[in-house]
């Protein structure tokens, strides 16, 4: 039997796409009982497909679709989050591969949501968005303090910043962290978003690029390395 | 009479305005737990709620968007939930006397079900406790508000409806998302909300937060079209909030936000007043126009 390595790699995209972990979940109740992502890729590693052709032809187009949607308003954070955990089952699949140096991911970003501010489902997102895009992804959580960034700067200085923050108050947080960072790493580029920030923010405050959804991001980032 | 009952025998009634943006005026700090203020600074509290209830609204909120034990253990205070809850709806009270109304402000807990860092048993049982807080304290009503989730919004209502017995009110915060359309980040509609919320029990419904008072027209239009009997509640923010040298400014004014007052109550709202932003002049001024029409 000949595998067709193409509708394989098609496959895999279209469960990110929509969201089908493995063949036991129930979601989408259309693909009931089908192979989901986790069972495709390892398919198409035992079919001898390179890790690296996976990770570009599969993952990252199917969460292209999915934030091109999302940026659209056609899909909302529920699909977001099935699609981000069918794109994990296939990661899992991946990540010895990752770890011997095998495939080389774009680059590290260093995520936070700002001193202050407790809310992390926008930051949750664009982590997502990032990690489907094919970026390694340092996750430091909620109410982050600009020396935790530094610290973890001083371990991975080549990293891109992007910064979250919900309520305007915590904005001038933003703000100082943005200055704190630029005056030690002012060639590490930073990103910013959420819900009150927008470019003239951005602009105010030395900031590098303000993201108005996941997508954006991506699209800002994925410039950087082409 | 109950607020339900105000409302089916006509009347068109005035809630309070913002909470969080007042409490930082007065100094809240960000990163500051906004409840713990009930405890520790009981007189700024009670000088919100007085003002509203000077400013001419019928019935005022209380300063426990936050108090579930989810947020509260931000702050340490997971173990307070209850005493802080009373608190606030003791201060609350003593600003209503016996002639308002109080709604126990109920927010989200920030955890989402579907990812499983939450189950419905754990969302059930913190808002349960939080509800039997505010009723200790004497709330007249519970307001859940700023949902976006339904199963979360489920979980707080019947939580509210099963163990007290305080009316429930159930708003939704929603985007434009189309032409004429509307979502909850978590794409719910104001049609889907008006049905799920009924269903599990919710008194009155409605809208609030958001990107201002125009668009709370036709989110009530939409949920005008598929329930024309359940009471419905708008707080309107004062615009989108623009930052702007450390300060944050929300651009309606209270003229502006007034002048929407009769659509709104055209569309079928039953219940107005304000959410971030507003201030006790926006609601004197709404208070004008909806006690002026009854």
């Amino acid at each position: 039997m000949t595998i067709n390595m193409d509708s394989l790699l098609e496959q895999i995209a279209f469960c990110i796409e929509n969201g089908k972990v493995n063949k036991d979940a129930p979601y989408p109740p259309n693909m009931k009982g089908q192979d989901g992502a986790d069972e495709l890729t390892r398919q198409a590693l035992d079919a001898g497909i390179k890790p690296e052709v996976i990770l570009k032809d599969a993952l990252v187009i199917g969460m292209d679709k999915v934030g091109q949607k999302f940026s659209e308003k056609k899909i909302f954070i529920p699909q977001m989050l099935m699609s981000a955990k069918a794109m994990n089952a296939a990661t899992e699949h991946l990540k010895p591969f990752f770890n011997s140096g095998e495939v080389k991911r774009k680059g590290k970003v260093i995520i936070a949501t700002v001193q202050g501010d407790l809310h992390d489902i926008g930051k949750n997102l664009v982590k997502m968005a990032i990690e489907g895009a094919g970026w390694e992804v340092i996750d430091l959580g909620v109410d982050v303090k600009t020396e935790k960034i530094l610290d973890t700067l001083k371990d991975n200085p080549e990293s891109l910043i992007g910064l979250s923050a919900l309520l305007t108050t915590t904005m001038q947080n933003m703000q100082n962290t943005v200055e704190e960072l630029k005056q030690k790493y002012p060639n590490n580029k930073i990103l910013i978003g959420g819900a009150p920030v927008n470019d003239d923010f951005r602009a105010k405050i030395g900031a590098d690029n303000y993201s108005v959804d996941p997508q954006a991001a991506v699209r800002y980032l994925n410039a950087l390395v082409s | 009479m109950t607020i339900s009952e105000k409302i089916k025998a006509g009347k068109l009634l005035v809630s309070d305005g913002a909470w969080g943006t007042f409490l930082q005026k007065k100094g809240l700090a960000a990163g500051e737990c906004p409840e713990s203020w009930n405890l520790s600074r009981p007189d700024d509290v009670f000088d919100i709620a007085d003002s509203y209830i000077k400013s001419g609204a019928d019935m005022i909120e209380t300063n426990s968007f936050g108090g579930n034990r989810f947020k509260l253990a931000f702050f340490g205070l997971e173990n307070k939930v209850f005493e802080i809850n009373k608190a606030a709806a003791e201060l609350s009270r003593k600003a209503a006397g016996t002639d308002h109304y109080v709604l126990g402000s109920v927010g989200p807990t920030g955890k989402l079900i579907m990812t499983g860092e939450v189950t419905e048993e754990e969302l059930y049982d913190a808002f349960k406790e939080q509800v039997l807080g505010l009723e200790a304290g004497g709330v007249d009503a519970i307001v859940i508000e700023t949902m976006s989730d339904i199963d979360e919004a489920r979980c707080a209502v019947k939580a509210a409806a099963e163990n007290t017995k305080c009316e429930v009110i159930c708003t939704f915060t929603f985007e434009k998302s189309g032409e004429k359309a509307y979502h909850t980040m978590m794409g719910v509609t104001p049609a889907q909300m008006t049905e799920e919320m009924v269903a599990a029990g919710a008194h009155i419904i409605g809208a609030n937060c958001g990107n201002g008072i125009e668009g709370m027209i036709e989110i009530v239009e939409e949920i005008r079209a598929c329930n024309s009997r359940i009471p419905v509640l708008i707080h309107a923010n004062a615009g989108v909030p623009h930052y702007c040298d450390g300060e944050t400014i929300f651009p309606e004014s209270p003229e502006q936000m007034a002048g929407y007052v009769n659509k709104l109550i055209s569309a079928g709202a039953n219940v107005i007043g304000g959410c971030c932003g507003t201030t006790p002049d926006h609601i004197c001024r709404i208070a004008g126009i909806v006690h002026g029409k009854v």
